[in-house]
Parts: C-alpha cells; sequence; structure tokens
C-alpha cells in the first residue's frame, strides 16, 4: 500500500496516545521540583493596596511567596503584543503595561498578583489561599460596546476612552457612494460570540534553573516553543537565548491559546532562579477559564448593497472587537489584518470598507483562537450573503453564484489577492451531495411531524499559511512568518527531520514522514519528524493559522531538494554516469535505462565514509533550508447545514452538515478529514452551544463546565465531507491547510439553516433552545 | 481538596457516632457532589464517612407493591433494576437520564436527594410518587424532606438508609436538559399514586422542587396530554438564569408535562 502524498496511513503517534505514553508538560519532573500556586484576584478591577505573605509564607512546605513589585525589580519586563496596529489618524496602538504579576492595579478575576513557590501542589495552593491581599474594589465594565461610553471604567492610563486602535481598510467614501446608489441594501447587527478555547490538556510548565551556568530550561504547553523562547528573552529579560532552552513536548490541543507567552511561564522561568529549584505550573480546568485567552467578541454592523441584478456593489462593516484586559501576544492583528481582510468573501465587491475599533474591558485577554478573524468575517459576509437573498426574494446559492470570483488571480480591495479556487465546483459538490433538490420535500415531511425544518449555505473563503514575512511585516508584525526544516539522512540511509513546525494534535510525525518517504521511496518507519525542542531545531515559527503545511512542508520538500542534488552528485560520481540520469525510486538510486544501481543506504553511507565523493564535496548528508511562502493560500468551500427545530422548546437538530471543501493538494485524506470535522464540531459549538457569559461587574458566570456548555458527540450529525480542489500555485506542493476551515466556515451555514427553518432573521449565536424559543416567540 | 480523616463506616450507627463527634463530619457516598466541592475548596469536612459499604445501604428489593431502594444505590442500578421496572418505570428512566455513564455508576440515590439540587432529577420523581425517605431517626414523607434549595428536612446526624416508593397507577417524567451540565434546565414527574395525581417539577422553581396545583387539577380532571395544553403556567416564583429566563422555564413545564403524560 502507497504511503506517499493522498494515501490514508494511520497516524504514526496515535500508538503512544493512545497507550498513555504520551509525554506531556505535567509529565515532566525537574530536579528538586517544587511546585507553583497562583494568588489571583477574585475582583474585575482593582487597586492593590497591599500584599501580606507572612501568614502565608510560615506555612508548612512553603519555600517562597513573590510578588509583581520583586519581579519587576529583578528586571523581568512588561508582557507585549507583537503586532504594531496603528490607527487610522496615523497614531500607534495604545498598549497598557502588563506585568507578569500586577503590581498596583488588577484588571480581570484571575489577574495574577503572587505567586507561592512550595513542596507540594496541595502546599502551594494553601499557601496561596493565605496570601491576604487588601483590594480597593474599583468599578469595572466587560462588554465591549460599553467600553467606549463616557461611564465606562478606564482600565490603562495611557488608553483614553479604552480605546486601543480606531483602524479602517477600503475606501470608506467609494463605499457610501456605491451603497447611496444600490438597488437594495440588507443591514445587520451581528456579534460573533465569546469563546473559550478549552484544550483537553490545561497549560502547564516546568522551569528549570541551573546556577551552574545559569541556564534555564522551560518545558511548557507551546505551539511554538522558538518563538516563545524569542519572546521571553528579548521582551521579558528572563534570560539570554543561548542560556534558554524551551521545550513543548507532546501538547494536548491548543487551537490558538498555546500561541501565546502567558504571565505564568514567565513568573515560573523567574521564580526557578530566585528558589534556585526546579518550579511546575499546571492549570487546573477553573484556572484555564481564567487564564486562557479567549477568542472573538466582536459587535459588528454591516451594510451590503446590491445592483438590481443581484451583484454586490459594496460593503461596509463597523466593528468593535474586546481585547480583553490587556494586549496579549497577537490580540491587535486579529480583529484588523486576520479579519477585515476576508471581506470580499468568495465574492466580486468593488467597494469594500471596515472599521475597527479596539476596546480594553474587565475580562481575561483575548486573542486567537482556531480561525483567528476569519470565522469573524466569514460570519458577517455568510449571514448578510442569505439574508440579502431573502430579502430579495432570490435563491441563496444562486445569489452566491451571481458575485462569485471566476478568474484568478483575484486582487480583493481589502490587501488580498485570491491565487486559485474554483468556488462553484465546491458550491455544486456540496448542493448535490446535501441533496438540496430534495429538501422542499423532506421540509414538508419533518411539518407533518411538527418539526420546522431549515437549509443554511455558507461559502468560505480564508487564509492560510501566514505568509510572506515582507507582506506581513509592513503591516505591522513584529515576525517574519517563514518555516525551516533540516533533512537528516543517517549513514544508514534513515531520516531524522527537524521542523519548526509544531504537532499539538495534527499529525505532523505521519503526514510530513509521508512526504520525505515517498520522495525518496523509503520506509515511513524509516523517517523521524523531530520537533518542539529550541536545542534540537535551529529556528521555527511554529503552528497556527494552518501553516504547518503550506509553510512547514514547503520547508522540507525544500531541503529535500538540496538532498536530492547531493544524492544525485554522489551517486554519479560512484556509479560513473551523469547527474541527470539519475532516479531514486523504491529505495534504490539507479541510472535510468541501465541496471547500474546503489541501494538509498549506501548513499548515506558512502557521504559518511567519505572514500569516494566526488572532489571538493563535503561529507554527510544534512541540508536545511528556510522557507518563505510568496502569499497566504486561500481555502475555500460551500457547507450547508440542515437543521430541524423543534417549536415547542426551541431545541434544534442538526440533521444534516455538508461540506465541499478545497484545500489544494491533500497529503492524508484521513487527516485532513479529522481536521475538518473537529473544525466543524468547535463551528457548530459557537452556533449553538459555547459562550463565555460575564456579569455586568465582570464576574466570570460561565467557569465551569456546568455552565459552558462543549459541544458532545450526541450534540454532533455525522458529517458529510468532501473536497474538490485546486492546487495552490504557491507552494511546492500546492497545499492550501486545512486546520481551520470546520470552525471558519460552519456557524453561518447553522445560523443561516435554523433562521431559515424558524422564519426570523434576527437570531444570535449561540443559538440555544431558548434563544430559538425567543426568536419564534418574536416571529409571532 | 484540604488535609481530612476518611472513615469507611461499618453500620448507620458508626456513621452516626462520627458524624456527631467528628470535625464538622460529613457523609461520603458516590463523591459525584461532595468530591467536586472539596477540590474546589467550596467544602472542608475534617472527617469524611464513607458509608457505601455499610451492609444493606445499597441494593433494591420489592416489598409487595412498594418498593425499597437502599440510600447507596447508584444511578445505574435503578436504571436497571427489574423490580424497579415492573413497580415504577418512571423512576428507572429517570435515573438512565442522569448525567452521563460515569456519574451513573457513582452517583447514589441517597446522595442525589441529601444534596437537593434544584435542576437534580430524583426529587421531582419522588415528590410526585409521594415517596417515604427512611433516614436513621425516622420516616420522612417526601412533602416534607424538600425544603428548598440544597436544604432538606436532615439533621446533621442523619443518615438516609432508605426510599420507598409505591406502585403509582401510572407516572412519567420528562426531561429537559440544560445544555451545559446536563441537569434538568426544566424536569416534569407526572403520576397518579399514593399521593393522588400529583405534578413536580425540577430545575425551574426558585426555592427548590415544587408541584403545580393547575397542572395537578388539570390531571386529575382528565389524565391526557390535551387537558395539560390549556393550562396557564405562570413564571413568577421561577428561576431565570444564563441558560433560561422564567418565561421560558414556564413554558417548558407545561410542554414537558405534556409529554411526560403522553409518555405514561
Ligand atoms: C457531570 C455530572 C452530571 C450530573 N448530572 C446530573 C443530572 O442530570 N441529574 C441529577 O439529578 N444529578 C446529576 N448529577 C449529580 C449526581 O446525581 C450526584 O450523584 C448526586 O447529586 C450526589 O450523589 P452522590 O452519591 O455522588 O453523593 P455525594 O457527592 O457523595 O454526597 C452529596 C451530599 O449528600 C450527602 N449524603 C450522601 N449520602 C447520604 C446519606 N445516605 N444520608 C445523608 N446524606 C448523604 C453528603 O454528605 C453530601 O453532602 C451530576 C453530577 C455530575 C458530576
Amino acid at each position: 500500500m502507497s504511503t506517499g502524498i493522498g494515501a490514508r496511513v494511520k497516524r504514526k503517534e496515535d500508538k503512544r496516545f493512545i497507550t498513555g505514553k504520551g509525554k506531556y508538560t505535567d509529565d515532566i519532573r525537574g530536579d528538586n521540583q517544587a511546585y507553583a500556586a497562583f494568588v489571583r484576584s477574585p475582583h474585575a478591577h482593582a487597586r492593590v493596596k497591599g500584599i501580606d505573605i507572612a501568614a502565608a509564607a510560615a506555612m508548612d512546605g512553603v519555600i517562597a511567596v513573590l510578588d509583581g513589585k520583586q519581579l519587576t525589580g529583578d528586571g523581568i519586563g512588561n508582557i507585549i503584543c507583537g503586532w504594531a496596529v496603528s490607527s487610522k489618524d496615523g497614531s500607534p496602538m495604545n498598549m497598557g503595561a502588563w506585568s507578569a504579576l500586577a503590581t498596583d492595579r488588577v484588571r480581570y478575576v484571575g489577574d495574577a498578583v503572587a505567586v507561592v513557590i512550595a513542596e507540594s501542589p496541595a502546599e502551594a495552593r494553601l499557601a496561596a489561599e493565605a496570601v491576604e491581599v487588601d483590594y480597593e474594589i474599583l468599578p469595572a465594565n466587560a462588554h465591549a460596546d460599553r467600553a467606549l461610553s463616557k461611564s465606562a471604567p478606564q482600565l490603562h492610563d495611557n488608553a483614553p476612552g479604552n480605546l486601543i486602535y480606531d483602524w479602517e481598510i477600503g475606501d470608506g467614501a467609494a463605499t457610501d457612494k456605491a451603497l447611496a446608489g444600490a438597488a437594495h441594501v440588507t443591514e445587520m447587527a451581528l456579534t460573533n460570540n465569546r469563546l473559550s478555547p478549552n484544550a483537553m490538556e490545561p497549560r502547564s510548565a516546568v522551569a528549570i534553573y541551573d546556577a551552574s551556568d545559569e541556564h534555564y530550561t522551560l518545558y511548557t504547553t507551546s505551539q511554538n516553543p522558538h518563538v516563545a523562547r524569542l519572546v521571553l528573552s528579548a521582551f521579558y529579560q528572563v534570560a539570554p537565548e543561548n542560556k534558554l532552552r524551551v521545550i513543548a513536548p507532546d501538547v494536548g490541543g491548543g487551537f490558538g491559546s498555546k500561541i501565546f507567552i502567558y504571565p505564568e511561564e514567565i513568573t515560573c522561568l523567574w521564580a526557578s532562579m530566585k528558589t534556585n529549584r526546579s518550579v511546575k505550573w499546571t492549570a487546573d480546568r477553573s484556572e484555564a477559564f481564567i487564564t486562557d485567552a479567549h477568542g472573538r467578541d466582536h459587535h459588528t454592523t454591516a451594510k451590503m448593497g446590491f445592483d438590481k441584478d443581484g451583484r454586490i456593489v459594496g460593503l461596509k462593516v463597523d466593528t468593535i472587537a474586546n481585547l480583553g484586559a490587556y494586549m496579549s501576544l497577537f490580540s491587535s492583528s486579529v480583529p484588523t489584518y486576520l479579519y477585515a481582510t476576508l471581506l470580499s468573501g468568495q465574492y466580486n465587491i468593488a467597494n469594500i470598507h471596515c472599521n475597527v475599533r479596539a476596546v480594553y474591558t474587565n475580562t481575561v485577554p483575548i486573542d486567537a483562537y482556531r480561525g483567528a478573524g476569519r470565522p469573524e468575517a466569514c460570519f458577517v459576509v455568510e449571514r448578510m450573503m442569505e439574508t440579502a437573498a431573502r430579502e430579495m426574494g432570490r435563491d441563496p446559492a444562486e445569489l452566491r453564484r451571481l458575485n462569485f470570483v471566476q478568474a484568478f488571480p483575484h486582487q480583493t480591495p481589502v490587501i488580498m489577492a485570491y491565487d486559485a479556487g474554483d468556488f462553484d465546483a465546491n458550491l455544486d459538490q456540496a448542493m448535490a451531495a446535501a441533496d438540496v433538490a430534495g429538501f422542499a420535500a423532506r421540509r414538508k415531511e419533518a411539518a407533518s411531524r411538527g418539526k420546522l425544518r431549515g437549509l443554511g449555505y455558507s461559502s468560505y473563503i480564508e487564509a492560510c499559511g501566514i505568509a510572506p514575512s515582507a507582506a506581513v511585516g509592513s503591516l505591522g508584525a513584529g515576525v517574519g512568518l517563514w518555516e525551516s526544516a533540516e533533512v537528516r539522512v543517517n549513514p544508514v540511509g534513515t531520516i531524522e527531520v527537524l521542523t519548526g513546525s509544531h504537532s499539538h494534535g495534527q499529525g505532523h510525525e505521519t503526514t510530513f514522514a509521508q512526504i520525505v518517504a515517498e520522495r525518496f521511496g523509503i520506509g515511513l518507519d524509516a523517517v523521524s519528524i523531530v520537533h518542539g525542542d529550541t536545542d534540537k531545531v535551529q529556528f521555527g515559527m511554529g503552528t497556527y493559522g494552518s501553516r504547518s503545511g503550506a509553510v512547514g512542508m514547503s520547508a522540507i520538500v525544500k531541503a529535500m531538494d538540496k538532498v536530492e542534488a547531493k544524492v544525485r552528485k554522489i551517486a554519479a560520481h560512484v556509479l560513473e554516469a551523469s547527474e541527470a540520469d539519475i532516479v531514486i525510486e523504491g529505495g534504490q538510486v539507479k541510472v535510468a535505462g541501465t541496471d547500474k544501481a546503489m541501494g538509498w543506504h549506501e548513499v548515506g553511507l558512502t557521504a559518511y565514509m567519505a572514500h569516494n565523493l566526488p572532489p571538493d564535496m563535503e561529507p554527510g548528508l544534512k541540508e536545511s533550508a528556510f522557507y518563505d511562502p510568496a502569499n497566504f493560500t486561500f481555502p475555500a468551500g460551500t457547507y450547508i447545514c440542515e437543521v430541524e427545530v423543534d417549536p415547542d422548546t426551541g431545541e434544534t437538530e442538526i440533521v444534516q452538515f455538508t461540506a465541499s471543501d478545497d484545500f489544494g493538494t491533500i497529503i492524508n485524506p484521513m487527516i485532513v478529514e479529522g481536521q475538518v470535522h473537529g473544525g466543524i464540531a468547535q463551528g457548530i459549538g459557537q452556533a449553538m452551544l459555547e459562550q463565555v457569559v460575564y456579569s455586568d461587574d465582570g464576574q466570570l458566570l460561565t467557569g465551569s463546565y456546568m455552565d459552558y456548555a462543549m459541544p458532545r458527540a450526541s450534540d454532533l450529525p455525522f458529517f458529510s465531507v468532501h473536497n474538490a480542489a485546486t492546487v495552490c500555485p504557491n507552494n511546492p506542493l500546492g497545499i492550501k491547510g486545512c486546520g481551520e476551515a470546520g470552525a471558519i466556515g460552519s456557524p453561518p451555514a447553522v445560523i443561516n439553516a435554523i433562521t431559515d427553518a424558524i422564519g426570523n432573521n434576527n437570531l444570535a449565536m449561540p443559538a440555544t433552545p431558548q434563544a430559538v424559543w425567543n426568536a419564534i416567540q418574536a416571529a409571532k | 481538596m484540604y488535609p481530612l480523616k476518611y472513615h469507611k463506616a461499618a453500620s448507620v450507627d458508626d456513621a452516626v457516632a462520627i458524624l456527631t463527634k467528628g470535625d464538622s463530619a460529613k457523609l461520603l457516598a458516590g463523591g459525584q457532589t461532595l468530591l467536586a466541592t472539596m477540590k474546589q475548596h467550596l467544602a472542608a469536612p475534617g472527617d469524611l464517612v464513607d458509608i457505601r459499604a455499610i451492609a444493606g445501604m445499597s441494593g433494591i428489593k420489592a416489598e409487595g407493591d412498594t418498593l425499597v431502594i437502599g440510600a447507596a444505590t447508584t444511578h445505574a442500578e435503578v436504571a436497571g433494576n427489574s423490580d424497579v421496572a415492573k413497580l415504577c418505570p418512571m423512576l428507572a428512566s429517570l435515573a438512565a437520564g442522569i448525567g452521563d455513564p460515569a456519574v451513573r455508576h457513582a452517583g447514589t440515590i441517597g446522595g442525589s436527594i441529601a444534596n437537593n439540587d434544584p435542576a437534580a432529577d430524583y426529587p421531582a420523581g419522588l415528590l410526585a410518587v409521594a415517596a417515604t425517605i427512611v433516614t436513621s431517626k425516622r420516616k420522612i414523607p417526601a412533602d416534607e424532606f424538600f425544603d428548598g434549595l440544597f436544604t432538606t428536612a436532615l439533621e446533621e446526624d442523619e443518615v438516609i438508609t432508605s426510599i420507598r416508593v409505591t406502585r403509582p397507577k401510572r407516572a412519567a417524567y420528562a426531561k429537559f436538559r440544560q445544555p451545559a451540565s446536563l441537569f434538568a434546565l426544566v424536569g416534569v414527574c407526572v403520576a397518579d399514586g399514593a399521593g393522588g395525581v400529583r405534578v413536580a417539577v425540577t430545575g425551574a422553581g426558585d426555592d427548590g422542587v415544587f408541584r403545580h396545583d393547575g397542572l395537578e387539577a388539570a390531571l386529575a380532571a382528565k389524565w391526557s396530554a390535551d387537558a395539560v395544553k390549556g393550562v396557564k403556567v405562570a413564571s413568577d416564583g421561577l428561576l431565570s438564569d444564563i441558560h433560561g429566563s422564567a418565561e421560558y422555564r414556564a413554558n417548558l413545564i407545561r410542554v414537558m408535562a405534556g409529554r411526560a403524560v403522553a409518555a405514561s
């Protein structure tokens, strides 16, 4: 059976995970291990007037009680946002100071003020409860739409009116003019609900300080250990990079939440040095709810104008984005360059304008969460399209088709240049698979059972593989977004691939091995993937934005190109042939058209023995490469959701969910389908179940699974997943990326289906039974 | 969890003795509620008395038309028991709908009613069939046992030993789940049994489980799903929270009552 590109190879890593042999951060034990517990603010907003550690310090097992004054006193820097977004008047964003341990003020429930280091987790936690913090409680606000009002409490002195930036993209005047001349304008207010990421493995850190050479090792739950090291070193001055090793071992899910550098990792590193002990911290689930960066929380009004034939003439969008109490690592980019640049959807829209105001509130910081900005954009565009079709009495599929971009490359008015796609093909495939033609009959049959049946579309597009370094640099990114790889062929011909991508559920150990094994004609087991350790892999930008295929694998291909070039030279020399005649296949390196050949392993051996190499050739067989993409990639597709609503209770059942995706080249369809399933599950979670709720004064009301509803298997239908692909012209494998599409494309399909069923277009996410029932009552 | 002393009680007297002289001692049954609150430091018993090994504490027997269910009997045992299926199938299906399999195999009927969570299922079921709660001291009718949010008639040193349910003529329980916890957002039990025609509602009352007069009157007049449809269910006195407004709960009470009757 083939194990190459396109083969459904079972995941190599699963044996380890299924048999409980995975090694996660919390499984690591440093020498002389001690444990950290954080003292956290129970108030959403308060002045810290004093911290009394006397009682805690005297408790059993307590090694140290440390606070923010000591931390800043030791020169540990503030936590920063690494993407500079300026306001439309040119002024820089207003970034408030965020110390890993608060010094004078706390700004959300969960904000850390001190840390206890003790001999056991239980002792640390008991002592943390005994730390007495004198708080002067201040008025608080949790809601984005209130943050800008005059009466709202002010969070940061350097952000007047709680405004972080007032940013725009596109041509406002031209868009206004287009809308003024439109035959029909659809106008909507849309909220993108706030989500908690809920990776299965809670965040954890083990910091190990070695006083003998002032060296630090940090095991951490990270999607990008090199970025973590860079930021910890350059901005927080924890240690110079050569004295800091960051290891992200097995990581149990991230969904974005493990991209960022959090107060706990910084504090553990510093505390390890202070106490000369290894320091471990692992969040419990309650702590995860109040410290892991949340996602979404957009409040938008939008207008979409159409000419008399149904062609879109303009789209105007105004969004308030909640960034929480502080600016997390990439928070600024999510509601701007990862959001507004996708507002053209799959459509030809000549005029687009979007204004975004990002605000501070007394809530957990918000940052990238699966899809990051693109689900918010897709929700706006696809809710507007469906609503407009209903208002104009047009078929929603045909309205989309009429406006689809047909010719590529296509430059949108909001930066993105789509490189390839066939939007009709995905729509056709989804409609056929969903049997849209039979829907009317199904609706009738459901009505006979007292159920309301509805169907909704979502034709999504997103931008993946972020992205050309120079391009993101010009937009304010503080990092380059290339990827690196090293391909080491051992003397016996086995191969290790060192990659800067990080796997925390994506199956890289399998898919990356597939492309290498196929290229050199060796077995899958002869290829090992090494990642997640800054001492092993030279550098890497990590895994997020569905970039590991398009960018990470491309780097591997570039490195393999170099290996192949050297292999050809060696084989040509040994076999006395011309390089051009060398072919690599079936574990052999051959001279085409002859019976002259050497085994793949013999090439490795030759390279390392160095007894018989071409003149001037260096021994060894190891090449590395950096790959910087030429463009984003643009996965796209159409999702169709069909629901049945119980009008008596508002309970909604998804009876059918159909996906047709264009992900470019697919390395392993099984893994890709898994990504789509997971993404759709998360999208359905957002659409129907999940919602972080704060009280007006900033207390978290959904702090456990008793109140925060995660999707369960029983909430989900069997997904009907299909693929109609065009090849991405901008990377060597033609890959577009599949990690986020499900979460991006599905929410509007679900809401469009429910609103179709109940005949009321005014329905916010999550469409809980209560919300759907309310909407049914309102429509009566 | 704070440090504590664990005891495995050998008899009811043994358990009562530790409860009396212990350091804010608490009984432990399935631990599905208690252990979670202890882990969150919301409960801090100094002595923990495990009652599950006490002889006769768990298990189900039929005494004529009456079911006797040991206090430490798990939800899964109630759901799968043939005597329950014969004498009061409503209770079996109620128990089968509690939480998830892990909860059902650890959580107990005694723990559930002692806790009297306003969204728990058993209180509605037991109130509707006018069950009797037997304790180390006395027999308490369900009407007197459930006493508001997380409050019961139990005294500090009192242990539930069994629950007695007399076979009703008919009974059924319909539950609408709160999407996150899967507890009852609204659960309605309708029964025509030892206490007459009763409709008990859980999940919805701002003071815990309660009986609904209007629905009872309608069903006493005519036992049919249609009879329930015309009943006005007021939202006064109902809970309003992030999972459902009082108006929504009022609607669900009527709808679930109708479904329960249809299933009875
Ligand atoms: C995820 C989850 C989902 C759940 N879903 C539901 C649901 O859908 N519906 C529902 O009704 N419940 C639900 N529960 C609660 C579950 O039914 C518990 O089992 C029950 O609330 C407590 O029973 P226990 O045996 O675990 O008691 P424990 O947790 O051991 O004790 C609970 C309390 O009762 C006291 N107690 C225990 N036994 C006795 C006794 N014999 N006499 C006097 N006092 C006693 C204890 O001291 C303690 O105060 C859920 C629980 C979880 C964790």
